[in-house]
């Protein structure tokens, strides 16, 4: 099985996101990661979802995907041509004795403290899941005492775009 | 004890929708918005979308659409006794007259009821608008007095769904709900609407403008795909023509004919596509599958080429995958691309309306003959199909213990009703010997719940049908175990002047249950004798007299015709008959589930296509 990201433009109306979450589930394909968010035309919405499954079944799923009316849309987003993004959020155990340590690591990785208190900094992190995964490794000996984590994000390299034709 | 035959009868001579005395609307011109309340809205709409019958219960929350509907005079209501019966007198009408049938229930429960027949029409990609009530706009998510989140729960199994929260958005939604269910692959479409939506105060204008860019059916067929099938069709040696239920649907039948004679290929029908292509032509091999005629299934298998069109590769049909029509190239052709190598990779795939593929195909075809292409001579390969097709003809043993024959029953309805009449069915032994000796000559004669396997099916769809066609004879083949599930359409039908037939293959079992306990589970017969011989429980002609039909019963082979020509000559209200018959009869022939399409057996132990290689 390979890991796939696609790119989905929806209608921006209630009950979409239980129609596409649904699709998967019913015919037995996990969600890896699932980010929707507004997008440059306001009736639309992008859901960004990556999926780990083969080939056959992916065109399937493409296909059901694109069955449902709420559908615009549907791209596989590959890696080699795309820009991949995931937001950290994570809270981490920093006292006064560790703390220049962990605020090194925090630049090396070119990473945002969003919080500080006597005992922790909350680092905020964006890249790809391998980068964030790094820096999770980096961190975890100081002691990570919460973290969230978002869907990915994509988008194409280059002047093209995807865009939804049709939408007014 | 009153006899039904004398009871005064509350049928209309003529059916009709037009209710003496209501005063006709003053129509609007078009387009000039007009105020009236959501459900007057609703009414409207359904009156410019064309709907001529709608099947329902009202209750609470739909109950300001049924205000208006009573001074309707293009829409008539018809009043169930149950609301899966109106979901598929929706569907039977639908299949019977190629119409989006619609159906309409109250929030909660009456909704939940919709929910088998929907996922019924979902299966068979059959044309259906169901309306439903729904608590008020403030009360949703509150668990409030029949409440239901019908949209959630019907997600899998419609088309699509939608909630209206704005009564300006009713005539809209409603075009769209009819455009989605009758456009593209058909399906089942809900429209649910809370009450005060239906009471509030808005603009109705029509036409509206529907916004659906999400949603663009491919109809035309690629040119070049239809030259790569047609080269594969003029070249193949052994090719079959697997039709589906799309071809009825795309109302395709004289398209499929003139292609089929054109090649001279060999036909075969699938359970949805009975009907498709005439059961008397010489091309035509039955039904392919579970209980297909060997030759129709041996066909697919030693095909060098099948023509899938508007087919889906079913299990049923396919039997095991993995040795379905080894050396076969598919041609897939449908209107639903997520069907094309779902299950069997398609060689050339095209995705379209059937019409347009079959007339393209045909002329492709003629040119691939007038350039030069000689076409493949297919005498060996009929002689090789003409001969399976001799030594095993679809046909039946009469019972050993001298009860009448199920099938036999079934053959004379269909030769004394003829191809003209439309024919209903529930699920089980009746339903394969109906599609098996009844003989179909034309399209939409043959309406049976294919994919989802509803028992209970053929009353209320067989009601559906007679409202489609008033004119026509209206047979509905059903089960004692069927039966029983849905019978009480029949007072529906008595009361609203729809005088099906309807003959009760009682065996006294679930037949296909006991057959399959009888093959698989050593004849150890776990809860499948319904009592119905052993107690007479229910007398189905007491049941039907109590129903307001007429109730006859046929126990002899000798009574056989007489019963089915008296059943013809009663036209004032609907018919029972309790064919009484062996509970021994088995379906065949018969592909065992789970095992390949090559061990067919004609009968029990007789494998012919197994034993030959």
């Amino acid at each position: 099985m390979s890991t796939h990201t696609l790119s989905v433009l929806v209608e921006n109306k209630p009950g979409v996101l239980a129609r596409v979450a649904g699709l998967f589930s019913r015919r037995g394909f996990n969600i890896e990661s699932l980010a929707v968010g507004a997008t440059e035309h306001a009736d639309v919405s992008r859901m960004t979802i990556v999926v780990a499954v083969d080939e056959l079944p992916l065109e399937q799923v493409t296909k059901q995907l694109n069955k449902l009316v709420n559908v615009i849309k549907i791209v596989e987003l590959d890696p080699g041509v795309s820009v991949q993004r995931e937001l950290l959020l994570v809270k981490v155990r920093a006292d006064a004795t560790v703390r220049t340590q962990v605020l090194e690591t925090v630049q090396l990785f070119r990473a945002k403290v969003v919080d500080v208190s006597p005992e922790a900094l909350t680092v905020e992190a964006t890249g790809t899941a391998d980068k964030l995964e790094a820096l999770l490794r980096m961190l975890e000996p100081y002691g990570v005492r919460e973290m969230v984590q978002s869907g990915m994000v994509a988008i194409g390299r280059g002047p093209r775009s995807i865009t939804a034709t049709g939408v007014r | 004890m009153t006899s039904a035959t004398q009871r005064p009868h509350p049928v209309a001579a003529t059916p009709g929708p037009v209710r003496p005395g209501a005063r006709p609307k003053p129509a609007p011109p078009t387009g000039t918005p007009v105020r009236v309340t959501g459900a007057q809205s609703l009414v409207r709409s359904l009156e410019a979308v064309g709907v001529e019958v709608v099947f329902g219960i009202p209750g609470g929350t739909i109950l300001p659409a049924y205000d208006p509907l009573l001074d309707s005079t293009k829409v008539r209501h018809v009043l169930v006794r149950h609301e899966q019966g109106a979901g598929h007198a929706a569907t039977g009408y639908a299949q019977a007259t190629g119409k989006v049938g619609v159906c309409m229930a109250t929030s909660g429960p009456g909704a939940t009821n919709l929910v088998t027949p929907l996922a019924d029409a979902n299966m068979d990609s059959v044309p259906v608008v169901a309306i439903t009530g729904q608590q008020t706009r403030q009360l949703i998510g509150t668990d409030a007095f029949q409440e239901a989140d019908i949209c959630g729960i019907t997600l899998p199994i419609t088309k699509h769904n939608f909630l209206v929260t704005d009564p300006a958005d009713i005539p809209r939604t409603i075009a769209e709900a009819f455009h989605l269910a009758a456009t593209g692959r058909p399906g089942p479409v809900l429209v649910d609407i809370p009450k005060d939506v239906l009471q509030e105060s808005t603009a109705f204008s029509w036409p509206p403008e529907m916004r659906l860019p999400g949603y663009k059916p491919t109809t035309r067929p690629h040119g070049k795909q239809v030259r790569e099938a047609a080269k594969l069709i003029a070249g193949a040696r052994r090719p079959v023509f697997y039709v589906g239920g799309g071809v009825l649907k795309a109302e395709a039948s004289d398209e499929l004919r003139e292609l089929a004679e054109l090649t001279g290929i060999p036909v075969v029908t699938t359970l949805m596509a009975r009907g498709a292509f005439p059961d008397s032509h010489r091309q035509h091999l039955g039904m392919p599958g579970m209980h297909g005629s060997v030759a129709a299934v041996a066909a697919m298998q030693k095909a060098d080429l099948l023509i899938a069109l508007g087919a889906r590769f079913d299990d049923r049909v396919t039997g095991q995958l993995s040795s379905f029509a080894p050396d076969a190239q598919i041609v897939h052709a449908d209107i639903d691309p997520a069907e094309i190598s779902k299950n069997r990779r398609a060689d050339v795939p095209i995705v379209g309306d059937c019409k347009e593929i079959i007339n393209e195909l045909t002329a492709a075809v003629r040119a691939e003959y007038g350039s030069g292409h000689q076409q493949a001579d297919l005498t060996p390969w009929w002689s090789q199909l003409d001969d399976i097709r001799e030594r095993f003809p679809l046909g039946y043993e009469w019972p050993g213990d001298g009860a009448l024959s199920p099938q036999y029953v079934i053959e004379r309805i269909g030769r004394i009703a003829g191809p003209e009449a439309i024919y209903t069915a529930g699920v089980g032994q009746h339903q394969m010997w109906a599609a098996q000796f009844i003989s179909y000559e034309r399209p939409a004669t043959w309406i049976n719940s294919g994919g989802l396997g509803t028992m209970g099916f053929a009353v209320p769809a067989a009601m559906g049908a007679k409202f489609g066609h008033p004119d026509r004879v209206v047979w509905a083949i059903d089960g004692d175990g069927c039966f029983q599930m849905t019978n009480q359409e029949l007072a529906t039908c008595a009361i609203e002047g729809a005088p099906i037939k309807v003959a009760v293959i009682n065996n006294g079992n679930l037949g296909m249950v006991r057959q399959w306990q009888n093959l698989f589970y050593s004849e150890r017969y776990s809860q499948t004798d319904l009592g119905t011989h052993k107690h007479r429980i229910p007398d189905f002609t007491l049941l039907a007299e109590a129903l307001g039909c007429a109730g006859l019963r046929c126990e002899s082979k000798e009574d056989v015709d007489r019963v089915i020509n008296r059943a013809m000559e009663i036209n004032d209200r609907p018919v029972v008959i309790d064919f009484v018959v062996g509970k021994d009869a088995q379906v065949w022939p018969m592909v065992a589930s789970g095992t390949g399409n090559d061990e067919i057996m004609a009968a029990r132990g007789i494998r012919p296509l197994f034993d030959e290689d």
